[in-house]
């Protein structure tokens, strides 16, 4: 568990476990998991290469692995934000058509 | 550590209750929070547990406890085409990035030795990328409003 394939590899089983979720699943909530778990894959690849390939484009002297773990900040704080949009839909979709089943929303379908 | 995010991640998304998978699912933050943790990066990880285990993951707990009904026992199971497309298009994507990721030189690296400070980090985010910062400001609190927007129940109307 120290070199940086080793975190590459945990991080496309993540990803891969969450196409499968996207793939297979039709609750909500299921998909929101699947996108969560997807979204961590991303933030483990962006913290592994910020330790082991770090920045070296700016002069500045700032910690090079700084820049992957300010991405990863930006990145936690776009997933709550999603996941509290997607909880708030769940929960009118729920009160609407008391199924959260996304094969059976078809109110928007064309 | 690999096997408690990786593992839990499989439970998030294949438990019978959603109550067990939303466990899962903490379960798999955690384990990503322990990495961070082993990568030296003690902040990120940190913030990790707190917004996804302290926030979102009681959050999804409080919404699968306003939704549930009896039927969710009965979670329509995915036929087996649509399972064996999945398990497929998965595995696919795993092995490519696996292959991927084990076909490079990569391993030579090593880990640097000054990694980063709380002190970089905020310099970063406040010198560097401020412009990023107000953007996800305005993007979190538009989210916010319009998830209490969403979510606002209308008083006039009965029944509701």
């Amino acid at each position: 568990m120290n070199s940086l394939s080793d975190f590459m590899l945990v991080s496309a089983m993540l990803f891969g476990i969450g196409v499968y979720g996207l793939v297979t699943k039709r609750n909500a909530l299921r998909l929101l998991f699947a996108v969560e778990i997807m979204i961590n894959a991303a933030n483990l690849n962006f913290i592994a290469f910020g330790q082991y390939l770090p920045f070296e484009g700016s002069a500045q002297t700032l910690a090079p692995n700084a820049a992957g773990q300010t991405f990863v900040l930006f990145s936690i704080a776009l997933a709550a934000a999603e996941a509290a949009v997607i909880l708030a839909i769940v929960v009118v979709a729920y009160r609407l058509h008391k199924d959260v089943d996304v094969s059976e929303l078809k109110s928007l379908e064309g | 550590m690999m096997v408690l995010t990786v593992g839990s991640a499989i439970v998030a998304l294949e438990a019978k209750e959603i109550v067990y998978g939303a466990i899962g699912l903490a379960g798999s933050l955690f384990g990503v929070a322990a990495l961070f943790f082993l990568l030296d990066a003690p902040y990120v990880a940190v913030f990790q547990i707190a917004v996804y285990i302290g926030a979102v993951a009681v959050l999804i707990l409080f919404t699968v406890m306003l939704v549930r009904e009896e039927k969710w026992a009965k979670e329509a199971p995915a036929t087996s085409l649509t399972k064996m497309a999945g398990i497929i298009t998965g595995l696919a994507i795993t092995i490519a990035l696996a292959v991927a990721a084990v076909d490079t030189n990569l391993s030579q690296y090593t880990t640097i030795s000054n990694s980063a400070t709380f002190l970089d980090i905020g310099q970063l985010i406040s010198t560097g990328d401020a412009p990023v910062l107000l953007v996800l400001a305005l993007v979190l609190a538009a989210s916010v409003v319009g998830a209490l927007t969403l979510s606002r129940v209308d008083r006039e109307e009965p029944g509701r």
